[in-house]
């Protein structure tokens, strides 16, 4: 296509950086050499710009060598995967982790979200403020000149590592990059960190609080097999299920996971096997596979552990969901700040493959399948099963319109299953055990076991199995509760998008029948507890913080709903309301109402949940009171 | 165009010349149609290929004869088609025979692969278009060029039906709308040919109450052959502007200086009208008059009077009317519409045409014979019958002749001429508004002559032809290749391109090559003034 | 095989028989809900929409309630489905509805948005209620937003998008404080028509914004000047220069304008032109969305090209010589 492009060029290292990730330009149009036959014949055809998808793997090759993306970088790109140099900045700014002005090589992302709230991550800004300096907001001075060997540091949404808490993400761009997510970050540490020494940000090897208990089922490889040996997961039972699954046939396989009676994990809830049944009826080819762990909901971190602890794990259950619903290519889409994630996924994927558990002839089988990762790049909304696709297309993440729903149109508008990293973690249980064993664990309405994320104000924090009839009260138990001298005020069940729960109603059992029944939602499974200490209005402030960040811009709802709503909870909070703390509380439920009916996509449905719970449960304006 | 499976634009830049077709073009590219550009240039319209064809200017029909053999070979031709709806097969395959890969490739310039590719995407697509604009048409053979083109229409059966067929994009909104009203020296209007149809002759006869002499008038060239040789004394000149626009500027001005009597009607005082006995303001056909023009895609459509032309500017009708009377014959200042309720009266294939199914339908296809006929949105159905209605199509023998003027030692650049997106012609028009596109004209350049030539963006070079010669500033540009060199026609007041051009036409259409001449450019040392002009190159 | 066959078939489209605010509606298959209201008579307000565009549904003022969907669904892209049942004016909807209008109201300059007015009159929507209107910020400052945390916001003010207006070439003028990105203008210079791709929706959320590359003035952009962008937008975002100069002089009279259709003198394609004439004088273009070959879209000879026209004065008429 006709591009026109800037007069800005590519740096040698920007080159080498796009070089390492697509090849060699083919071409002296692509920006390459020109040679005689470029002036002969040229491609700007579909087969050019069927290259999009590469755009955001494109843009993180640039920010992780060279820590930004300049416009000469960006015209590169634009002219090696013929797309228009405007939408590539579309693109770009749609993405926290990317930076599109001049940013030093060396950047930490220090998580202020809720979780790290409820353990001193504002104190830490406060110390970081004051001992390195403010959060980066760009190059100052008129040359727009950085030091290339200065650090600065940037406040970031929930990074995952809520166990762990307060969490920072440390990206040093090179080659190769350096990238560590670490926890219970303190100052002076972060200031070493920012300084070079690399001492702090080592992670312990992750073991789950409930290590050794031999009920644990998703869990149960997680500390005890080593992640990196393909041998190990085999010796624990790895790759079974999917021998199984060769047996049973793609018809069998799915039968036992509509058996199981398995619901979707991801928030939706949605019966994993009508969905993999769906997809597998449809005559369009290719169908695809899209792997879920784009895990950003504030207090989540599920996923992380499973993907790092197991990640055979996943690559086997793909294989499985891949083999039952007819896909020859999947995709992980895995969150941009989950370094350690991608590298034990990625080494797995390469084992699994030199082992002919991925590729052309999985087990002798004559079924192909391969898997590429695609990470993200600092954007919430992408978890949404739409917003996904257009991230793999090298779209803005912005959801789409539904119907068509995925299992008709989806990733490169063919029929795709999505299925979160959790959901397919039981796929392997339920192969091994049988779709009807499995179907007795737990309750009737919810069977399985699921994981949660226990965080915030508790002893113990970090991820727990258990069946599914387990109560509220019995989870924070099994982490130990708030403590001794503290006393538990409230939960957020769900995370931002749940809802907040009073201690009266820990008695619920947590399935998807009972939370229903209790108005609330398990959603990706967050239980974060509250004590006497945390200002649950800075929460709040917090949360409406959050979305407004990363609502995707698309419908005005959401848009300016979120705006609105923040700006409500600011007056309130600063005790400058409009009217009385009640006529802030009405127009908050206008504004809520209204996210909540008329939104395109769960990010504005559920952006006044937690919001709502809090004023309507929690009643937590009492005692505000009106300037 | 929408709905075919192959797209063909054929030494046309339909991007920047007819961007709201090419919008067309997308839509079917975006439901899956291939696409291939011809152009010696990588144009906008190129980048958007699937293939680029990057062939040497005036190559064409090498191109094509290679692409038939191709077809032929790889028994891809339509054979039931030529068989039911053609005639002169044979001898074209015999033609088509000496063009091998291996000579094309050295001909035209075209990867042979890429030859290969095109002819097979073409010859297998279920639908296939060929369009085609000045890139074919302004050679000295133009109309070989285009019966090439239509070979491999009826080779591959790619024409009369919905989705195929062969294409020439019209540059003016009334190109086909002059023809249609018999304004062309061989036609009248409805293209009736009153020298040959003793019927036609005598309907017109009767209608406009004078004999008509069965002779063809003369075209563009034959005029200015006439006024070399002094059989031509008198011309009236009507929204041309010939002093510019055509090839050889410095002849066409001295011929057009020595007529006896010229008479230009114009809403510019043009370079033509600088040079007229008499001038007579005119007003905008499109906005400040009434009446219809005829597309590319043979749909004739309605243009109204929004504004009143300035001071004594009139309506064209009226000024021919007045001169018609001054001439002693009253036509009663009729309307456009009594004028074109006359040509529906004499012409069948508008006959349907009422100004009020104009309005109400938003434009008509011909042909519409009556009230009742909804117009026909392709031609040449008649072929897909079985049998064929009326009479098969022909096969022509065409063979590839390089253009007239070879560069040389002396003179080693090929200039093509074309258009760019803000701008038309001569820029008469279009030089009244603010284009932020608009960089002037410039002598367009690959990079490696510029390199070789040690020119950087914006200096000013002089180029040559053996006609004549001007300066204007370099601008490198990659779709460019060595040996080839573009300028435009639209700043004729600053740079007159056409004093290069070479005034050799086409003998069956009268059509001048714009496209190739042999240029020389040398860098200008000391600066002198972009457009400066020497009437020859020994002056300088 | 005859010549009759070779034009392509149309699907014959079955009928589809669904309810609308208690009354029966047949209407072909795939016809939208809007669609179907509107064959009803029952209006329903679009911001987003056009009828030669691809549905985008961000605006979100048409959403209707259909029975056994949890959440408002957007009329104007939800093909109807047999025995659906719909809602147009329940208060669910309307309440939708007027807030969608008090946030675009409270948050953008909607003073040269046809309708409008009427609609937050007939919504009850109350603007003002989020405070009064944040002062608009310095040029460029809004399209240099980091994507990620944003400072906290005002607790007097209510956010908007105001901002001055981009005069950087003598066509047109964008003038984002009137944008409610409704995407129009992206799909009209994107793959909906034009294919140019000089502007994209750039950061995200309440500071996502129409934007070149790094925010280049449109002559450094791809921009070709068709206009088609100036031609839907529904909020005079984007103005023909010669429209703003009248504006700002306060002599554009649109009521004494006439429209006249004719067609463009530029190129063999036939395009359409609507010349809006004030005083004897083209003031701006456009052509018809119905129009076969235009669609409404043109490019920038057929848009702009017109000023030679008046360029003639009386005086400069060619003399006899």
């Amino acid at each position: 296509m006709d591009l026109h492009l800037l007069d800005a060029k590519p740096t040698a290292e920007e080159r080498e950086a796009l070089d390492a990730l697509l090849g060699k330009p083919l071409s002296g149009w692509e920006g390459g050499v020109r040679g005689a036959r470029d002036t002969r014949t040229a491609a700007g055809g579909h087969a050019s710009r069927e290259r999009r998808h590469l755009l955001l793997p494109a843009l993180h090759a640039v920010q992780s060598r060279v820590g930004w993306i300049s416009e000469g970088a960006l015209n590169h790109i634009a002219e090696r995967l013929t797309v228009p140099p405007a939408d590539v900045y579309g693109v770009a700014t749609f993405y926290a982790l990317l930076s599109l002005s001049p940013r030093p090589r060396r950047v930490l992302h220090v998580c202020d979200d809720i979780g790290c709230r409820c353990r001193g991550a504002e104190q830490l800004c406060a110390e970081l403020e004051r001992t390195v300096g403010p959060p980066y907001h760009g190059p100052t001075g008129s040359r727009h000149e950085i030091p290339s060997d200065g650090a600065v540091w940037l406040r970031s949404p929930c990074l995952g590592l809520c166990d762990q808490a307060p969490a920072a993400l440390l990206s040093i761009a090179g080659a190769p990059p350096v990238e560590r997510l670490f926890g219970s970050v303190s100052a002076p540490a972060a200031s070493r960190t920012l300084g070079g020494d690399l001492g702090a940000t080592t992670l312990a090897r992750p073991v789950p609080p409930q290590h050794g208990d031999p009920t644990l089922r998703l869990l149960r490889r997680i500390g005890v097999a080593d992640p990196k040996s393909l041998d190990d997961f085999r010796a624990h039972g790895g790759y079974t299920s999917l021998r199984r699954a060769f047996e049973l046939g793609p018809e069998g396989v799915i039968r036992e996971v509509t058996e199981a009676k398995l619901l979707g994990r991801g928030g939706a809830a949605f019966p994993t096997g009508r969905k993999w049944d769906a997809v597998a009826r449809q005559p369009v080819r290719p169908h695809y596979l899209v792997c879920n762990a784009d895990e950003s909901e504030p207090g989540t971190f599920k996923d992380r552990v499973l993907m790092e602890g197991d990640p055979f794990a996943v690559i086997e259950a793909m294989t499985i969901g891949a083999y039952a619903t007819g896909c020859e290519k999947g995709f992980i889409y895995l969150r941009g700040e989950y370094p350690l994630a991608h590298e034990r996924l990625e080494n797995a994927i390469r084992i699994a493959r030199a082992r002919g558990l991925l590729g052309d002839n999985i087990m002798g089988q004559g079924f192909r399948f391969d898997i590429e990762i695609r990470k993200g790049g600092g954007a919430y909304i992408c978890g949404e099963e739409t917003a996904i696709f257009n991230s793999i297309e090298g779209f803005r993440g912005e959801p789409r319109n539904k119907p068509p729903y995925p299992v008709q149109s989806g990733l490169f508008a063919k029929p795709t299953l999505v299925n979160n990293v959790e959901t397919l973690a039981n796929v392997l249980e339920i192969l091994r055990i049988g779709g009807e064993a499995y179907a007795r664990i737990g309750t009737a309405g919810s069977t399985g076991t699921r994981l949660f994320c226990l965080c915030g104000c508790v002893m113990r924090p970090g991820v727990y199995e258990v069946p599914f009839g387990a109560t509220l009260r019995q989870l924070l138990d099994l982490a130990g509760g708030v403590g001794p001298g503290h006393t538990l005020r409230s939960v957020l069940l769900g995370g931002a998008a749940g809802v907040f729960v009073r201690p009266d109603e820990f008695d619920m059992p947590l399935t998807f029948e009972g939370v229903r029944a209790a108005q609330a939602t398990l959603g990706s499974g967050v239980i974060m507890a509250f004590d006497e200490s945390i200002d649950l209005l800075d929460i709040l402030r917090r949360i409406a913080a959050f979305f407004r960040d990363e609502s995707c811009g698309q419908c005005v709802p959401c848009r300016v709903g979120t705006v609105r709503q923040e700006e409500a909870l600011h007056r309130i909070c600063s005790k400058q309301t409009r009217g009385s703390p009640a006529e802030e509380a009405a127009l908050l439920d206008e504004i809520g109402l209204a996210m909540k009916d008329a939104s395109i996509c769960g990010l504005g449905q559920t952006a006044y949940s937690a919001v709502e719970s809090a004023l309507k449960r929690l009643r937590v304006l009492e005692g505000v009171v009106a300037q | 165009m929408e709905e075919t499976d192959a797209i063909f634009l054929w030494g046309a830049n339909a991007r920047d010349n007819h961007p709201i077709f090419f919008h067309h073009v997308l839509k079917g590219v975006h439901r899956g149609a291939k696409l291939f550009v011809v152009d010696p240039r990588r144009t906008s319209s190129a980048q958007w290929a699937d293939d680029w064809l990057g062939l040497n200017v005036g190559s064409d029909i090498a191109l094509a004869n290679a692409m038939a053999r191709e077809i032929i070979h790889a028994g891809l031709a339509n054979e039931a088609f030529i068989k039911r709806a053609t005639i002169g097969f044979e001898a074209y395959r015999a033609c088509v025979e000496h063009y091998t890969l291996d000579y094309a490739e050295r001909e035209t310039g075209v990867p042979a692969d890429v030859i290969r590719r095109a002819a097979f995407t073409y010859a297998r697509a279920d639908r296939a278009v060929i369009c085609w604009t000045l890139g074919i048409t302004e050679h000295h053979n133009a109309v070989d060029n285009v019966l090439a083109l239509i070979n491999l229409g009826l080779l591959t059966g790619h024409v009369g039906r919905y989705g195929s067929g062969l294409n020439p994009l019209r540059g003016q909104n009334n190109v086909q709308g002059g023809g249609d009203m018999g304004a062309i020296p061989n036609r009248l209007a409805g293209f009736q040919d009153w020298t040959k149809d003793v019927a036609v002759r005598e309907k017109f006869e009767k209608a406009w109450g004078v004999p008509l002499k069965p002779e063809y008038g003369m075209n563009l060239t034959q005029m200015f052959d006439g006024m070399e040789t002094g059989a031509l004394r008198s011309l009236y000149v009507i929204g041309e502007n010939p002093a510019q626009s055509e090839a050889d500027q410095n002849r066409t001005e001295h011929l057009l200086g020595g007529l006896d009597h010229l008479v230009v009607q114009d809403i510019f005082l043009t370079q033509t009208a600088e040079l007229a006995h008499v001038v007579l303001p005119a007003s905008s056909s499109w906005c400040e008059t009434e009446g219809t023009v005829t597309n590319s895609e043979r749909r004739v459509q309605r243009v109204r009077k929004a504004l009143d032309p300035p001071g004594n500017a009139r309506d064209d009708m009226w000024i021919i009317g007045q001169i018609a009377k001054r001439l002693g014959v009253d036509w009663h200042d009729p309307s456009a519409k009594d004028v074109w309720n006359e040509v529906r009266s004499l012409a069948p294939m508008v006959a349907g045409m009422s100004y009020e199914r104009l309005e109400k339908e938003g434009g008509l296809h011909w042909p519409c014979y009556d009230e009742q006929h909804p117009g026909e949105e392709f031609l040449h159905s008649r072929l897909w019958k079985d049998p064929i209605e009326g009479s098969p199509a022909p096969f022509s023998v065409v063979e590839h002749d390089p253009p007239v003027e070879r560069t040389d030692r002396e003179y080693p650049l090929v200039l093509t001429t074309g258009r760019r997106l803000d701008s038309f012609n001569t820029g008469v028009q279009t030089g009244g508004y603010t284009s932020p596109l608009r960089k002037g004209e410039s002598l367009d350049i690959s990079p490696e002559d510029a390199t070789r030539l040690g020119l950087m963006e914006g200096d000013p070079v002089r180029v040559t032809s053996r006609r004549g010669s001007l300066v204007a500033p370099t601008h490198i540009d990659p779709s460019l290749r060595a040996g080839l060199v573009f300028m435009t026609l639209h700043f004729q007041d600053k740079v007159k391109t056409n004093v290069l051009t070479i005034d050799v036409s086409d003998p069956k259409s009268g059509t001048a090559e714009f496209k190739a001449c042999a240029v020389r450019v040398d860098p200008v040392r000391a600066h002198h003034g972009a457009g400066v002009v020497t009437h020859s190159p020994d002056a300088t | 095989m005859s010549a009759d066959q070779l034009v392509p078939l149309q699907a014959s489209r079955r009928t589809v028989e669904l309810t609308i605010d208690g009354d029966p509606v047949r209407v072909p298959e795939g016809t939208t809900i809007l669609d179907a209201c509107r064959s009803k008579g029952t209006d329903i307000p679009t911001l987003c929409y056009l009828k030669t565009l691809h549905p985008v549904n961000v605006c979100r003022v048409c959403v209707v309630e259909v029975e056994g969907s949890r959440v408002l669904v957007p009329s104007c892209s939800r093909a109807v489905e047999p025995a659906m049942v719909v809602t147009t004016g329940s208060d669910r909807v309307r309440h939708s509805r007027k807030m969608v209008l008090e946030f675009l109201a409270s948050s953008v300059d909607l003073s040269a948005t046809p309708d409008v007015e009427a609609w937050l009159t007939s919504y009850a929507a109350r603007p003002e209620r989020y405070g009064p209107a944040a002062p608009p910020v310095a040029a460029g400052e809004r399209d240099s937003l980091p994507t990620g945390h944003h400072p906290p916001p005002s607790t007097t003010h209510a956010a908007t998008v105001g901002q001055p207006v981009k005069v950087d070439n003598e066509l047109y003028v964008r003038d984002y404080g009137k944008c409610i990105l409704c995407y129009k203008c992206v799909e009209a210079c994107g793959t909906d028509f034009q294919n140019t791709f000089a502007i994209a929706v750039a950061g995200r959320g309440f500071d996502a914004r129409i934007s070149t590359e790094f925010a280049v003035e449109l002559p450094k952009s791809a921009c070709v000047y068709c206009g088609n962008c100036i031609a839907v937008c529904p909020t005079g975002a984007l103005m023909f220069k010669s429209e703003f100069d009248h504006r700002q002089a306060g002599t554009w009279k649109e009521a004494e304008q006439t429209v006249t259709a004719t067609i463009c003198p530029y190129c063999g394609v036939g395009c359409t032109l609507e010349l809006h004439v004030q005083d004897n004088e083209i003031v701006k273009v456009s052509s018809p969305l119905d129009h076969e070959v235009t669609s409404g879209n043109l490019c920038i000879k057929g848009r702009f090209g017109w000023r030679y026209v008046q360029n003639r004065k009386a005086a400069d008429n060619p003399r006899t010589s």
